[in-house]
């Protein structure tokens, strides 16, 4: 994560045999997965799937009980791997700094890793809100800010690392049609842009079927399919098929 | 229990460590010398003037019925410095700062901004950690000098203005800058340091430990107030008896 040593291409990234329990209720259960560099992978699955705790494993924020992660071939948990690249992940919270304004918050990687002088940071800051559709806010304070306008502020400020491999935890939620359409955009771009590699974590299917190089479909814990957009859709597997064809239908509920 | 005293010298070696880099996170340390020292400047000067104050008043008399009430300015200014400046302050500020301490680390942990820290590699101990126990490192002593300094005047008002013991300022300055030397003073300030090391380090920890909700974080509030204030008690004690050795 650390930019003086930073390359500007995507990362692979390894998952294999990954096991993690909570209070003895074992969320994931041996996950094997390979994201290629400069890929859009997304990971769909119900709420309570995992999928969020498989990212947070990716990331370094929890350790796994058993199994393995690698960065371009490298183990996560060895000493300096991480401080290697850099990575970013926008919380599905969004996870702002409550304390710092809006420019600060975007800023905040550049400032305390002091990659660049101040100048040039509101300059980045300026152009990576812009790109969120919230150009001027710099010196607005997180709590003045509406759920989905917080996620778009972390939404910049991943951008503003300049990442070689972005996580990504429901992005597109709590935002309008029209900004889940900028933002699955933007991570086409910077697909395009910089070879980033991305990990997408989302229930929406649009997004998913939209952006994906590949799809992983997990539940309980378990990889049920992975294959690119067009192979999924052809997967007979009964919960692959309701989760990606349902559709709320009024005179049912009634 | 042990676990906690672990992780907490622990996490007091980690912030350690880290202290050379003091000068990069300056303007948080500054950020956090206002919130410390000056906020809580005004409540410990009106604190220190009333303990200042019943200490003559309750030993007035006592020494006046003995003929000693000359004495009474040493009684205050060594109980001021050696003893109550340091522990009510301490006190002060572990209920007042540490609480605020904890909350806030507390809910950046439970909202995942400390999560959010880790993933752009900003070490939540240099960020939070460093910046909070450096300022109250300083500050708490600095308001322990206006502290002792305030109680003294305290004292001296009481004494001169209470009709049982009637000492008059020159009387009770003179008594006071004859009896405290500069040691009982710098005895008094390092008592401070340590109870503000504990109180910086102790409520950080129970913030960085901070699970649930809101409950969690009030929760964590408590723990932190409380664990402070017995710590320090417990601790007055040690530090009292190691400091002995150096007198003469």
């Amino acid at each position: 994560m650390n930019g003086s040593t930073a390359h500007q291409s995507g990362v692979a990234v390894q998952v294999r045999g990954l096991q993690k329990s909570f209070n003895g209720h074992l969320v994931l259960q041996g996950i094997d997965l390979d994201v290629a560099p400069g890929e859009i992978f997304v990971i769909m699955g119900p709420s309570g799937s995992g999928k969020s705790v498989l990212l947070k494993h990716i990331i370094g924020l929890e350790t796994p009980d058993a199994g393995d992660i690698q960065i371009n071939g490298q183990p996560i948990q060895a000493e300096g791997v991480m401080d290697q690249y850099r990575l970013a992940m926008v919380f599905q919270s969004g996870a702002l700094l409550n304390s710092l304004t809006v420019g600060e918050n975007v800023g905040l990687y550049l400032r305390e890793h002091r990659l660049k002088p101040e100048k040039e940071i509101a300059r980045i800051v300026g152009e990576k809100l812009e790109l969120v559709g919230l150009k001027g806010l710099e010196s607005r304070m997180p709590s003045d800010l509406s759920g989905g306008m917080k996620k778009r502020v972390a939404i910049a400020r991943a951008l503003a690392i300049e990442p070689q491999l972005i996580l990504y935890d429901e992005p597109t939620s709590e935002l309008d049609p029209l900004m889940a359409v900028t933002i699955a955009e933007e991570i086409l771009n910077l697909k395009s842009r910089i070879h980033v590699t991305s990990i997408v974590v989302s229930h929406d299917r649009d997004l998913a079927l939209g952006v994906a190089d590949h799809i992983a479909m997990i539940n309980q814990g378990k990889i049920l399919a992975i294959g690119t957009p067009e192979e999924i859709k052809k997967i007979s597997d009964p919960l692959i098929q309701k989760f990606l064809t349902v559709e709320f239908q009024k005179e049912k509920a009634l | 229990m042990f676990q906690n005293i672990g992780e907490i010298l622990i996490l007091f070696w980690r912030t350690l460590m880290a202290l050379p880099q003091t000068l990069q996170h300056r303007r948080k340390v500054i950020d956090q010398l206002f919130e410390i020292g000056a906020a809580s400047l005004l409540m410990a000067c009106i604190l220190s003037l009333f303990i200042g104050g019943v200490i003559a008043l309750q030993s007035g008399p006592v020494l006046a019925e003995r003929g000693l009430s000359s004495y009474i300015g040493g009684l205050v200014g060594l109980s001021m410095c050696k003893e109550l400046a340091p522990v009510m302050m301490a006190v002060l500020i572990a209920g007042r700062i540490g609480s605020a301490m904890a909350a806030e680390i507390g809910s950046m942990r439970v909202y995942q901004e400390i999560d959010a820290l880790r993933t752009m590699n900003i070490d939540p101990i240099r960020y939070l950690v460093l910046p909070r126990l450096v300022a109250i490192s300083v500050s708490l002593p600095v308001l322990v000098v206006f502290s002792i300094l305030v109680g003294w005047f305290g004292g001296a008002i009481v004494s001169m203005t209470n009709q049982q013991i009637a000492v008059p300022l020159q009387s009770y300055f003179s008594n006071l800058s004859e009896m405290v030397e500069l040691d009982d003073v710098a005895n008094g300030l390092i008592k401070s340091f340590v109870f503000a090391v504990v109180i910086g380090i102790v409520s950080c920890h129970q913030g960085l430990q901070t699970i649930g909700g809101p409950r969690g974080i009030g929760r964590s509030v408590t723990k932190a107030v409380v664990n402070s204030i017995v710590l320090i008690l417990i601790l007055d004690y040690f530090v009292t008896r190691f400091l002995l050795y150096f007198e003469k």
